[in-house]
């Protein structure tokens, strides 16, 4: 038979962990990212990695109040079998990391130290200082460099997907991809690809990402026909510093370990922080939320200071922040389990948070949505969805393997398209509407470890067994390199002729994409705006096709990247803006304030777009969320309201325990 | 809670890319231009109006929006590696006036804080050129094979946790665990010098960077089991005698990883291993 090869696109944590367990079941892989997989945007993460523990297990908690409070946090949104898989497979997620040697920070006794984080009672945050992220994606790029040098794994850095080839079937067998140097395009054949491209955040401009999380390889795989589900679902983090090139994440894990976040009580006090004393500060979050406090969720902690400094007016000096304040903790302390945030603090803004409280305010930080996945369910089938799991007593089910999803089935994490499958940010699969802090780096590892069995079996069992993409002929890929050159070349002739101006600038059409994005399609939406919003990506898409570059070399041409990137950051745009228009309700990190409340009689439904080729737009359904385990409840997180009578009295289930 | 959608997350105290709301003024960037290999390199000179809070990267997008010089040339937008901007990737280094550091810690109040003050921009010379700031370093992720720079483990299989460690030894490890293989050590180094060609990094001296990566793993429980393989890697051509003790790298380190530091434990290993190896005579 002929050698069989997998295609990995992406090299952050979802991407080197799919690698590792691919490689282990045999398989040989090529790995494709634009930047060396080292510098993978994976380094941004900062606070930590969510697992049940020892500790925490001792107090009342368990894989299955993660899974319950993952499904809550995300606001019912996400498909539950796959987040009890991943809760519970958490803590042995946790011990592996430890055996290749991450350094996670020690209590005195030697074992791993625990955080709070948002969204939970529990101390269950792994973490290794303030740059866990950093620390986890060495530690599995230190394990794929191991199989490079055994031959198992081939990197192909600063190479850019532009699309994955497919059979009529259709069937994915293999990828284009353009050697970012040296312009060459070529194609790759796979008998499996796996996209592990991350989020795109690049979209709403400055965002805590890095600059190579445009989504352009998301919307490519949407153009070619990949579902893309709830688009509209982006996150909002509610800590990052504003910048003139970016905005810099500052982790939640500051509040978890104690920060506080506060305005002056009086309007307009312009007295510096340090010299207002404590009654004449307004700890908002804590006031409104007694039980979690500064832990709430990210949306419901991003809506609070937006709602404090755009519709109050009470934010710093009148501007559009709020303080997030270390200072009342040991300098020593702060320096040993947040070292790394408070070096990015003083280091971009000049002043030492151990001493002046922090100036914050949100920032666009993470996609819920993605491409659409599917998977095979496990074997735990409740009769009835569960309610809401009280902390020390027994849950509802065990941690088995396979309770959630069943371990292997080729199918999980794949794609609409047979073949495609989609590991890490680039799913919908995991966190539904709003994300948890410290799940993420959870999501990407374990779709890398367990969903990598299922691409081994399909390789092994499924169609490329009988039909490798070394059978496949040859015309297929030549036909699609020929379709990619063709775009290139159109974008690159442009360079040729004409005058730049700010109108056909792809410079200036993506700052106004932006800028667009971010005023409309962020924290508080709303039918006009988004619909103008809509208007404006249409005249952007107009403008982009009479851009002009203003870059003619053929060797390492990044202008003609960007641009090309460009076009496809506006599709899935659209996408996103579609998909928050029809969501004609409230859920997670979706806030209309046109329909203000979750709608579950209408909306209890994800959103799966799929690119329409003849209006180069979405067409977009609801299709029913697989949600048999638990049953929604109203998510209020114990706020404390002027009108309590009116709120829905769900009794808070982790309060119980902690 | 009401709302209001006139505000934005973003825009609050400059706006999203490359304009800055209040350019409150203007300075100059003197940049070191390349083609690509092998091509002749040439000055640019760009005025860049700036505000509060710009960076040497703000200024690079700015230019990439309207590449004209000073003396209004139209030119092309200057080539760059960029990735998180926050300093923890390594990606954006560049020798930034006459300095090898991270172009997104780089703050043009800092760097050039009086209207009309100049900032020069260059690619690190110990690696080989791409296209103007952008070198190739794969020599550094090479060096890592060289010194087998990983924990050996079983696999992925639930085995357990790792050995358990003091804070103390986490400390060390961690502070050594944050290299983000950036090379500011390698171009401050004076025996480090540019290899174009793949088959001279077996033997080219391989600079602190991966000297302290064997360091950080021959403290791992289990990593320790390649020790002697590392030891070994260090103690021939290119390895742990080259050093010229110059101490440039530790002064140079964005991260201030204690590089000279590790230089000293890996000799004193390498000293005992040598030691061992001949009386048990391999």
């Amino acid at each position: 038979m002929a050698q069989q090869r997998v295609i990995v696109v992406g090299g952050g944590l979802a991407g080197l962990a799919a690698c590792i367990r691919i490689a282990e079941a045999g398989h040989t892989i090529d790995l494709f990212s634009l930047v060396p997989v080292k510098r993978s945007h994976s380094v941004c993460a900062q606070g930590g990695i969510n697992a049940c523990n020892e500790v925490a297990r001792q107090q009342g908690y368990s894989e299955y109040e993660h899974f319950d409070e993952t499904i809550y946090g995300g606001d019912f949104l996400a498909d539950q079998h796959p987040v009890l898989e991943m809760a519970n497979w958490a803590p042995k997620i946790i011990d592996l990391l430890d055996r290749m040697g991450v350094p996670f920070n020690r209590s005195a006794e030697g074992f791993r130290d625990l955080r709070l984080f948002g969204g939970s009672l529990f101390k269950r945050t792994h973490f290794s200082g303030a740059t866990t992220g950093q620390q986890l994606i060495y530690a599995l790029d230190e394990q794929v460099r191991k199989l490079e040098a055994e031959g198992k794994v081939t990197k192909y850095e600063s190479w850019e997907f532009l699309a994955p080839v497919l059979t009529d079937e259709p069937r994915c067998v293999g990828i284009v991809a353009q050697d970012l140097r040296t312009m060459q395009t070529r194609a790759f054949r796979g008998d499996a690809v796996v996209m592990a491209t991350g989020g795109a955040g690049m979209v709403f401009g400055k965002s805590t990402n890095s600059v190579i999380c445009t989504g352009a390889a998301l919307s490519r795989c949407y153009q070619a026909g990949v579902a893309y589900a709830n688009p509209e679902m982006t996150q909002v983090h509610p800590t990052a510093i504003p910048g003139a090139d970016k905005l810099r994440l500052m982790s939640e894990s500051a509040r978890g370990e104690g920060g506080r976040i506060w305005v002056p009580r009086k309007q307009g006090d312009t007295r510096p922080a340090t010299q207002i004393p404590e009654a004449e500060r307004l700890y908002f979050l804590e006031e409104k939320y007694p039980d979690y406090g500064n832990i709430v969720p990210r949306d419901i902690a991003t809506r609070e200071i937006f709602d404090i400094c755009v519709n109050q007016g009470m934010g710093i000096n009148g501007e559009n922040q709020v303080y997030l304040d270390l200072t009342h903790m040991d300098p020593d302390y702060l320096t040993s389990k947040l070292g790394g945030i408070m070096e990015i603090y003083e280091k971009f803004v000049g002043d030492d948070p151990r001493h002046e409280p922090m100036k914050i305010f949100p920032g666009v930080h993470y996609s819920m949505g993605g491409l659409w996945t599917q998977y095979v369910r496990g074997n735990y089938a409740p009769s009835e969805p569960q309610p809401a799991h009280v902390s020390g007593t027994t849950p509802a089910c065990d941690t088995e393997v396979g309770r959630g999803m069943l371990l292997g089935a080729p199918t999980n994490m794949m794609t609409n398209i047979e073949g495609l499958y989609a590991f890490g940010e680039v799913n919908f699969a995991f966190h539904g509407a709003n994300r948890l802090g410290a799940n993420a780096l959870l999501s990407c590892i374990f779709d890398g470890l367990f969903s990598g069995v299922s691409v081994a079996n399909y390789l092994d069992n499924g169609t490329p067994s009988t039909a490798p993409a070394e059978s496949i002929s040859a015309g297929v890929f030549e036909q699609a390199v020929a379709a990619e050159d063709a775009k290139l070349k159109a974008i690159f002739e442009t360079a040729t002729g004409g005058e730049a101006s700010d109108e056909t600038n792809p410079y200036i059409i993506g700052r106004e994409m932006g800028e667009e994005m971010t005023a409309a399609a962020t924290v508080v939406r709303e039918e006009a705006r988004l619909e103008q919003c809509r208007g404006k990506i249409a005249e952007l898409r107009d403008r982009c096709t009479r851009l002009k570059l203003a870059d003619g070399a053929t060797w390492t041409n990044q202008a003609l990247s960007y641009a090309r990137s460009l076009g496809d950051m506006l599709v899935i745009a659209e996408a996103m803006v579609s998909g928050a228009v029809l969501r004609q309700e409230s859920r997670g990190a979706h806030y209309r304030s046109d329909y203000p409340d979750r709608d579950d009689e209408r909306f209890y439904k994800h959103t799966y777009a799929m690119f329409d080729h003849g209006t180069g737009n979405a067409r977009i359904e609801h299709i029913p969320v697989q949600a048999d385990l638990v049953a929604p409840r109203a998510r209020t997180y114990g706020e404390v309201t002027e009108d309590d009578e009116n709120e829905t009295t769900t009794p808070e289930t982790a309060s119980a325990g902690a | 809670m009401t709302a209001s959608t006139a505000a934005t997350a973003n825009g609050t105290t400059s706006s999203a890319g490359n304009a800055p709301a209040q350019a409150d003024r203007t300075i100059n960037f003197r940049i070191k231009r390349c083609d690509g290999p092998g091509k002749p390199s040439r000055w640019e000179t760009f005025a860049v109006p700036v505000g509060r809070g710009a960076n040497v990267i703000s200024c690079l997008q700015q230019i990439a929006a309207r590449p004209v010089t000073t003396e209004g040339t139209r030119t092309t937008p200057v080539v760059w590696d960029a990735n998180c901007l926050e300093e923890v990737c390594g990606a954006c280094t560049m020798v930034i006036n006459g300095k090898v550091r991270q172009s997104c810690s780089a703050l043009i109040d800092t760097i050039a804080p009086r209207e009309g003050d100049t900032v020069s921009l260059e690619p690190m010379t110990k690696f080989p050129i791409i296209r103007d700031l952008w070198v190739d370093r794969a020599r550094i992720f090479d060096n890592l094979k060289r010194v087998k720079a990983w924990v050996p483990i079983d696999g992925t299989y639930a085995l357990g946790p790792g050995p358990r460690e003091s804070a103390d030894s986490q400390t060390t490890r961690y502070i050594l665990s944050t290299c983000m293989t950036c090379g500011c050590c390698m171009e401050a180094c004076p025996q480090f010098l540019i290899a174009e060609n793949e088959h001279e990094w077996e033997t080219a001296f391989i600079g602190a960077q991966a000297i302290s990566q064997a360091r950080l793993f021959n403290m791992h429980g289990t990593g320790k089991q390649l020790k002697g393989d590392r030891l070994d890697a260090l103690m021939g051509p290119g390895g742990i005698t080259d050093c010229g003790n110059a101490q440039n790298c530790v002064q140079v380190c964005p991260k201030e990883i204690p590089l000279t530091e590790s230089i000293g434990v890996i000799g004193r290993a390498a000293t005992v291993h040598a030691i061992a190896s001949w009386f048990s005579g391999r």
